[in-house]
């Protein structure tokens, strides 16, 4: 049990990452960002391949991870830099299918569909199982501590109240003689970094990359533990990507209480339920759990 | 050389008249409610299984399952949207849009927990292919496409001619005025629903003829989809018909150069180059 429960907190931790790299890019840069599950891929991939092929240890193959993200997320951003809302939706969204379409396909580097097996992580082998998902989740949520302090400063200096002026009002922004574009693609860039960062840590936990693992059902338990924890909010962003965990996890006793179904009836019992939390959630407290706290400063008349 | 080319124009020009179906429903459904309604995926799906029920485990012939595709998409798109995304209108276009991205995932698993993860076949007679010369043309694929233009040409009489139709074209040329004129938005909302994701459905069992059905059938289209409504412009209804010409014989024709599977990266390639040079699509927003 206790085995189970620190392996949870592992996925915990890599939700918490990449909600924290959307809220970046959506909560404070006003950018939805339904390619996440691409950005992820890639970094798991980049960092994956890194240490099969290129040998390199862990650290370096995570900082290549999230290099490569980053700049992947920097060309997406500038190439849809004017496009806004719904059109971004339609246009990341795609932009995941394409890279999954690209692991799945481009076999000499990826292996296809079969995935990359046996990806190395320092202690896997010597320690325990246990022990090792002990020193996974550590590290996974020494990072998540890292990032979202970072993250958090980042939110309060001008860079943060520049990039919010800019996802209320992109215009006034740049009457006010903010380089608008520099500070989207690079939100971008820095929000896919962590995502990046995510898959890396990702491929070395599981030791095992598949196409499979970086469907649409990510990119929405991302968008669900955001909107869960506050749009906005870096401490909102952790605590929904836990909520979310427990949430997807909770409903493992289905199978138990309904004895009469088959296992894939439990399983899409078990996914169509994520959506519809999600849809219960956007309807009845769209602002979430932790919502954004802004600073009102008040003028006088 | 040349019969190949021919051979993949034909092939692009017979899959874009099954690929404007759902493109049509998708740009009509944009057109009135003005958000991108990304449940059409699923939608295809069920039209798809429901087409399926009738023509295998009843028996009934061809028309009749495409019939009980458009009842059966349309109703449940239509009140799905009702009680799922109708409250979400109002906080804005993308609220919706990722509110829809969570009920496709709930259709979709919808049909798998019905109908499991396994490929289902139709119960219909395979012709030969006809031979044009050098050019192969199938007459599934052919029927398809007839069957596809016959749908449309309904939509564009009723959008045309009746009363219901006026309304919603009023409502996706200018909402606020619409209503002052004491057209009801609900109403239209729901006509607007039901004509569109019926269509999605009719399209979804063409796909699926011409493919496998499966839970992920709509899914494995939705890109092509997306493309179709952007290229020729979202919320408009001859745009998309434009547009699912383009795709479908620019994602054939991708197969000449390309290795096949990637098909529909064409589609995703072909939204980011009129966004970028023409946002508004070929034929432009919101004409129906």
């Amino acid at each position: 049990m206790l085995d189970y429960l620190v392996s949870l907190s592992v996925f915990a931790g890599l939700y918490g990452l990449l909600a924290l790299g959307l809220n970046l890019v959506w909560g404070l840069g006003g950018m939805v960002n339904l390619g996440l599950a691409g950005l992820f891929a890639i970094g798991a991939y980049a960092s994956a391949l890194a240490e099969l092929r290129l040998h390199l240890a862990l650290p370096a193959a995570a900082i290549f991870a999230a290099l490569l993200a980053a700049g992947a997320g920097a060309l997406l951003a500038a190439v849809t830099a004017r496009l806004k809302g719904d059109y971004l939706a339609i246009v990341t969204l795609g932009f995941a299918e394409v890279i999954q379409l690209l692991a799945a396909n481009e076999i000499w580097l990826t292996n296809g569909t079969d995935g990359l097996p046996a990806i190395p992580a320092p202690g896997r082998g010597r320690l325990s199982s246990f022990h090792f998902d002990i020193a996974s989740t550590s590290v996974v949520w020494l990072a998540v501590i890292l990032v979202s302090l970072l993250l958090w400063r980042l939110s309060q200096a001008p860079y943060g109240r520049v990039l919010r002026a800019i996802r209320e009002d992109e215009t006034v922004a740049a009457v006010a003689g903010k380089r608008v574009l520099a500070f989207k693609v690079s939100a971008f860039a820095a929000g896919s970094a962590v995502m990046g960062l995510a898959g890396s840590l990702y491929a070395a936990y599981t030791g095992y990359v598949a196409p499979d693992s970086f469907d649409v059902l990510v990119t929405l338990l991302v968008v669900l533990a955001l909107t869960a924890g506050g749009l906005g909010s870096m401490a909102g962003a952790v605590l929904g990507a836990i909520l979310v965990v427990v949430l997807t996890e909770g409903t493992r006793f289905l199978g138990g209480l309904l004895p009469g179904l088959s296992a894939l009836q439990v399983a899409s019992l078990r996914q169509g339920m994520i959506g519809v939390f999600l849809l219960l959630l956007l309807r009845f407290r769209p602002e979430g759990i932790l919502p954004e706290r802004m600073r009102r400063h008040h003028l006088e008349d | 050389m040349i019969a190949t080319f021919l051979q993949a124009l034909v092939n692009g020009a017979l899959a874009g008249a099954v690929l404007a179906l759902p493109a049509v429903g998708f740009n009509t459904v944009y057109a009135v409610l003005r958000f991108p309604n990304f449940a059409v995926a699923s939608l295809a799906t069920i039209g798809a299984y429901a087409g399926w029920v009738v023509n295998a485990d009843l028996g009934w012939p061809a028309p009749a399952s495409l019939l009980a595709a458009f009842v059966v998409a349309g109703s449940v798109g239509a009140f799905a949207d009702a009680l799922c995304l109708k409250p979400l209108r109002p906080l804005g276009a993308l609220v919706a849009a990722i509110g829809s991205v969570a009920l496709d995932l709930v259709l979709q698993n919808a049909a798998r927990f019905a109908f499991g993860n396994n490929p289902r076949g139709y119960d219909l007679t395979i012709f030969r292919n006809w031979r044009l010369g050098p050019i192969g043309i199938g007459p599934q694929e052919v029927e398809d496409a007839v069957l596809a233009v016959i749908a449309m040409a309904a939509v564009f009489l009723m959008l045309r001619t009746t009363r219901i139709g006026k309304t919603m074209r009023a409502v996706a040329d200018n909402a606020t005025l619409a209503e002052s004129k004491g057209i009801d938005p609900a109403r239209v909302a729901w006509a607007a629903n039901f004509v569109g994701l019926g269509l999605t459905g009719i399209g979804g069992m063409l796909v699926a003829l011409d493919t496998s059905l499966d839970p992920l059938t709509g899914f494995r289209v939705l890109l092509s989809i997306f493309a179709a409504a952007v290229v020729g412009g979202l919320g408009s209804i001859p745009g998309a018909v434009a547009g699912a010409f383009v795709v479908g014989i620019g994602e054939e024709m991708s197969t000449l150069l390309i290795a096949p599977t990637y098909r529909t990266a064409m589609g995703f390639l072909a939204i980011l180059i009129v966004l970028s040079f023409r946002p508004g699509g070929l034929i432009g927003e919101r004409a129906i």
